[in-house]
C-alpha cells in the first residue's frame, strides 16, 4: 500500500498528489512514469512522475480524472492509500546542456512537461516555457515553471489569460527571433498540439521531442498495446518511450488507436454522470 | 488394502475419463472445463499403476515427482500420505495437474502405455493436490528446518520463481519474491485462462508459500525499481525468473489497426484484468464477432477459446502448417474443436485489411503446402502461388510467440546473454555472475510451465549447496 500524503485540486478534474513510494523516489529520473491502481479491480493507469523527493521517500503525481479508475485515484484523500504504484517505468529524458530549449505544454500535458523543464533548467539550459489551455482555469504550474524558466509564455484559447490562441503561435514567434530561437523543443499535450508543434519546427530542422500517451496495460513491454509507429517502425511507448522524435511519429495512427475504447469510456462516463443527469431531469 | 490387487486385476481396469463441462455450454462461459475425478474413480485409476521397479514416469517428470509412491498411497486411499509426498516434490501440484503436457512427459514413459493406455498421472496429481487444498487440517504440519539466516531474492512470481521460493523456504532460507505486476503467478495468472486454471488455484498455492515464510513484494520491477546490483548487495543469492514477456510482432501491414491484439494483450486484459468475464471489471476488451488467431501453440488455443467465450460467432486458428505440426497440446486442440473453433490450416497471413474507420475488416491470407522438412524437423510450408484470399475478421490476435524482456538485463551489463537476449546458465542454473542464478522462459525462450518449474527446483538445489558451502 502507498500512503497519500496530500491531494489538492489544481484545475477542474486535475489533482496534484504526493505519495509515499521510497524505492521509486530514489530510482526515478525525469521523464519516467508509474502505473497506479487505487484498488483491486481498477484499471492500471500510467501517470508521469511530476517530482520526487528521495530524502522524504515521496513522489508527486498529477492525475486527471477522466474514467472510473482515475476518479478512484483522485478521490483518495490525504491519509488514505493507493493499492498499487509500480515504477519508475519508461526511458528517462536525455538531459544535457543544449543551450536554448523551448518547453511547450498543452493542458494536462504541462504536468508531464514540468519535471523535464526542471531537469533541463538544472542542467544549465536557458528554458522558455510555453503553456496553453482552453481558458485560465486550465493553466497549471505557471508559478512553478516561471520560477525555473528564462521566460514563461501563456496562451489560452479564449484569451482569459495570456495571449489568445494556441501555443504554436507563441512558439512561432520565439523561433522567428534569432536572439531567442531554441535548439531543442519539447512538446507535451494533446496529440494534435504535438503534431502542430512538430510540423512547425520540421522545416527549421529544430530537434523536437514529444511525450506520447497511448493506451497501456502493464507498462513493462509485455502486451504491446502501447505500440506507436515511429520512423515506420513499431515502438512500445512503455519501454522505448514515452519520448520520441516528434518529426518521426505517425500521429494519425496514434490518434486513431487512442479511440479504440471510446465506446467503453463513454459508457463509463455516462454511468458516472447518470445520477446527476437523473436529478436534473427529475428536478 | 485396496492396492493389494493382483497384476491381472490392475491390468483389467480401463483408463478413467475426465468429466468435462458440456462443450456448447462452456464455450460461452469461463468455468473450468475439466471437472476433476471423483474419489472412487481416482483410487481405481491409481490401482492401474503396476508399480514397476525402474520408474520411467519419474524420469519423464521435469521436477522428478515420486509418482509411483504418490499413486500407491492414493490406491490405498491414504490421501494425507499421497499429498505429503506430492507436495514435497512439487511446489505447485494443483497447477501442474492441470496444465502440464503429461502425454509427452510422465505418461509418455508409462509402461502401461506400451500396450494400451498410460495411467492418467496428470488427473491423479490434480486429484491429490485438490484434496490437499480442501483438507488442510488432515495433512499434518510439515517439518520446517531450522532457519538458516541466509537470504535469497527471487525475481518473478511465476512458475519458476514460486517453485524456487518454495524449495528455498523449505531449506530454511529467508526468501523474498519480487513481482513486477500487481499480483502473483506470472504467466499462470496473466496467460493461462480461468477455464484451464482457475485463479483461486494460484491464490491457494501462493498462500502455501506465504505459510512457509516466503515474502512476496509485488509492484517491484527489477531493472527499474531496484537493480540486480542492489539485490546482490542485499541478498546472499538471487534467482532470476522474469519470463519471456515481450510479444514478437507480425511485421504485417495493418498491424496497428484497432482490433489487432498480441496474445499477451488479449489474455492480460481478460485473465489479469478480468475484462469480459467479470461485469465489475473496469478494463475493457474488444470482443470480436469474427476472430482470427494466428499461431498453433497452446497460447493460440487459449486466445481462440477466450475469443469464443467473449462471444465470437466465428473463432479461427490460422496456422501455416497442418494440424499434425501444431505445437499445441492434443487436449487443447480437442477442446477447441468441441467448442466450435475453426481450424484454418496451411494458411499464412499476408496483411491485415482495415475499414474506413481504422478497424480490422479482414485478414488477407495465402494458402501453403508442405515441402521437405526444415531445421526443426517439421515439413516446411511453401506458398501456393495465386492462392490469396481474405478471411473476414473484426479482431486479429497475434499468437506467434514471445521473446526475452530486456528490462532487467539492460541494467545488468555483466550478465552473459545469448543472441536472443536470454540469460546464459550452466546445468545448475548458475549465470556468469557469482551468486546469481536464472531459469524459466528468461533462459529458455517460450517453453512450458513445468520446464520453468524444473529450472526453479534445480537452481534452488544449487543455491542451497552454495549457501551451505
Amino acid at each position: 500500500m502507498f500512503e497519500v500524503l496530500s491531494n489538492e485540486t489544481l484545475a477542474p478534474n486535475l489533482h496534484r498528489m504526493v505519495v509515499r513510494a521510497p524505492r521509486i523516489a530514489t530510482a526515478r529520473r525525469p521523464g519516467q512514469f508509474v502505473i497506479v491502481r487505487a484498488d483491486r479491480g481498477e484499471e492500471r493507469i500510467p501517470l508521469t512522475i511530476g517530482d520526487a523527493d528521495p530524502a522524504e521517500g515521496t513522489i508527486t503525481l498529477f492525475v486527471q480524472a477522466i474514467g472510473a479508475s482515475t476518479r478512484r485515484i483522485v478521490s483518495t484523500p490525504a491519509g488514505g492509500s493507493l493499492r498499487d504504484v509500480a515504477g519508475p517505468l519508461g526511458q528517462p529524458t536525455h538531459i544535457e546542456q543544449f543551450g536554448r530549449v523551448a518547453c511547450v505544454g498543452g493542458g494536462v500535458g504541462t504536468a508531464v512537461l514540468y519535471p523535464l523543464a526542471k531537469a533541463l533548467a538544472a542542467a544549465g539550459n536557458e528554458v522558455t516555457s510555453i503553456i496553453g489551455g482552453r481558458s485560465s482555469q486550465y493553466i497549471i504550474l505557471a508559478d512553478e515553471l516561471a520560477a525555473l524558466s528564462h521566460e514563461l509564455l501563456v496562451t489560452t484559447e479564449d484569451g482569459t489569460r495570456g495571449r489568445k490562441g494556441f501555443v504554436t503561435a507563441a512558439l512561432a514567434d520565439l523561433m522567428a527571433d534569432p536572439e531567442r530561437a531554441p535548439r531543442l523543443v519539447l512538446a507535451v499535450g494533446p496529440v494534435p498540439m504535438m503534431r502542430a508543434v512538430a510540423e512547425l519546427t520540421r522545416p527549421h530542422g529544430i530537434q523536437t521531442l514529444v511525450s506520447l500517451n497511448p493506451i497501456m496495460i502493464d507498462g513493462t513491454g509485455m502486451c504491446g498495446g502501447c505500440r506507436v509507429v515511429v520512423g515506420g517502425e513499431s515502438k512500445f511507448a512503455c519501454v522505448d518511450g514515452p519520448e520520441f522524435d516528434g518529426h518521426r511519429v505517425d500521429y494519425a495512427s496514434l490518434m486513431d488507436r487512442l479511440t479504440t475504447y471510446r465506446e467503453f469510456e463513454d459508457a463509463a462516463r455516462c454511468a458516472a454522470d447518470e445520477c446527476r443527469l437523473g436529478e436534473v431531469a427529475n428536478g | 488394502m485396496a492396492n493389494d490387487l493382483a497384476m491381472k486385476e490392475r491390468l483389467a481396469i480401463p483408463r478413467v475419463h475426465m468429466p468435462e463441462l458440456d462443450a456448447t455450454e462452456r464455450s460461452r462461459n469461463f468455468a473450468e472445463v475439466n471437472r476433476g475425478l471423483e474419489m472412487t474413480d481416482a483410487v481405481r485409476e491409481a490401482q492401474r499403476c503396476i508399480q514397476c521397479k525402474h520408474r520411467p514416469c519419474v524420469d519423464g517428470c521435469p521436477v522428478g515427482v515420486s509418482i509411483p509412491e504418490v499413486l500407491d498411497a492414493l490406491a490405498a486411499e491414504d490421501l494425507p500420505l499421497a499429498a505429503r509426498i506430492l507436495r514435497g516434490d512439487n511446489a505447485l501440484p494443483a497447477v501442474c495437474g492441470r496444465v502440464c503436457p503429461q502425454e509427452t512427459q510422465c505418461e509418455a514413459k508409462c509402461v502401461r502405455g506400451v500396450k494400451g493406455d498410460a495411467v492418467a498421472i496428470g488427473y491423479l496429481e490434480r486429484f491429490v493436490a485438490d484434496w490437499a487444498m480442501a483438507n488442510p487440517d488432515r495433512l499434518g504440519q510439515a517439518d520446517r528446518p531450522a532457519a538458516s539466516d541466509r537470504t535469497v531474492a527471487v525475481v518473478g512470481a511465476g512458475p519458476a520463481g514460486l517453485t524456487a521460493a518454495g524449495e528455498l523456504a523449505r531449506a530454511g532460507h529467508r526468501v523474498t519474491v519480487f513481482e513486477a505486476l500487481h499480483d502473483t503467478g506470472g504467466v499462470l495468472r496473466y496467460g493461462i485462462p480461468e477455464f484451464r486454471l482457475p485463479k483461486e488455484i494460484i491464490d491457494s498455492e501462493v498462500e502455501q508459500l506465504a505459510a512457509l515464510g516466503v515474502a512476496i513484494d509485488c509492484n517491484v520491477i527489477i531493472g527499474k525499481t531496484l537493480t540486480l546490483d542492489q539485490l546482490r548487495a542485499e541478498f546472499d543469492a538471487v534467482f532470476i525468473a522474469n519470463g519471456a514477456g515481450l510479444p514478437m510482432m507480425l511485421d504485417l501491414k495493418g498491424e496497428n489497426l484497432k482490433g489487432v491484439y498480441s496474445a499477451n494483450e488479449l489474455l492480460t486484459r481478460v485473465n489479469l484484468m478480468e475484462a469480459g468475464r467479470n461485469p465489475a471489471a473496469t478494463t475493457p476488451v474488444i470482443a470480436g464477432k469474427s476472430v482470427a488467431v494466428i499461431g498453433g501453440g497452446n497460447t493460440a488455443m487459449d486466445c481462440v477459446r477466450t475469443a469464443r467465450r467473449l462471444g465470437a460467432q466465428r473463432a479461427m486458428i490460422v496456422y501455416r502448417r497442418s494440424e499434425a505440426e501444431m505445437p499445441a497440446r492434443v487436449e487443447e486442440i480437442k477442446h477447441a474443436k468441441e467448442e466450435g473453433v475453426e481450424f484454418v490450416m496451411l494458411t499464412a497471413p499476408l496483411e491485415i485489411i482495415g475499414n474506413e474507420s481504422g478497424w480490422v475488416a479482414a485478414l488477407r491470407c495465402r494458402r501453403m503446402e508442405l515441402g521437405p522438412p526444415d531445421d526443426s524437423g517439421r515439413r516446411k510450408p511453401v506458398p501456393v502461388e495465386g492462392s490469396e484470399f481474405d478471411l473476414p475478421a473484426d479482431v486479429v490476435v497475434n499468437a506467434i510467440g514471445t521473446r526475452a524482456n530486456p528490462l532487467l538485463t539492460a541494467t545488468a551489463p555483466d550478465l552473459d546473454l545469448n543472441t536472443w537476449g536470454n540469460i546464459v546458465v550452466d546445468d545448475a542454473g548458475a549465470t556468469s555472475l557469482p551468486g546469481v542464478f536464472a531459469g524459466g522462459d528468461m533462459v529458455r525462450g517460450g517453453a512450458t510451465v513445468i520446464l520453468a518449474m524444473g529450472d526453479g527446483k534445480r537452481a534452488a538445489a544449487a543455491i542451497n549447496r552454495a549457501l551451505a558451502g
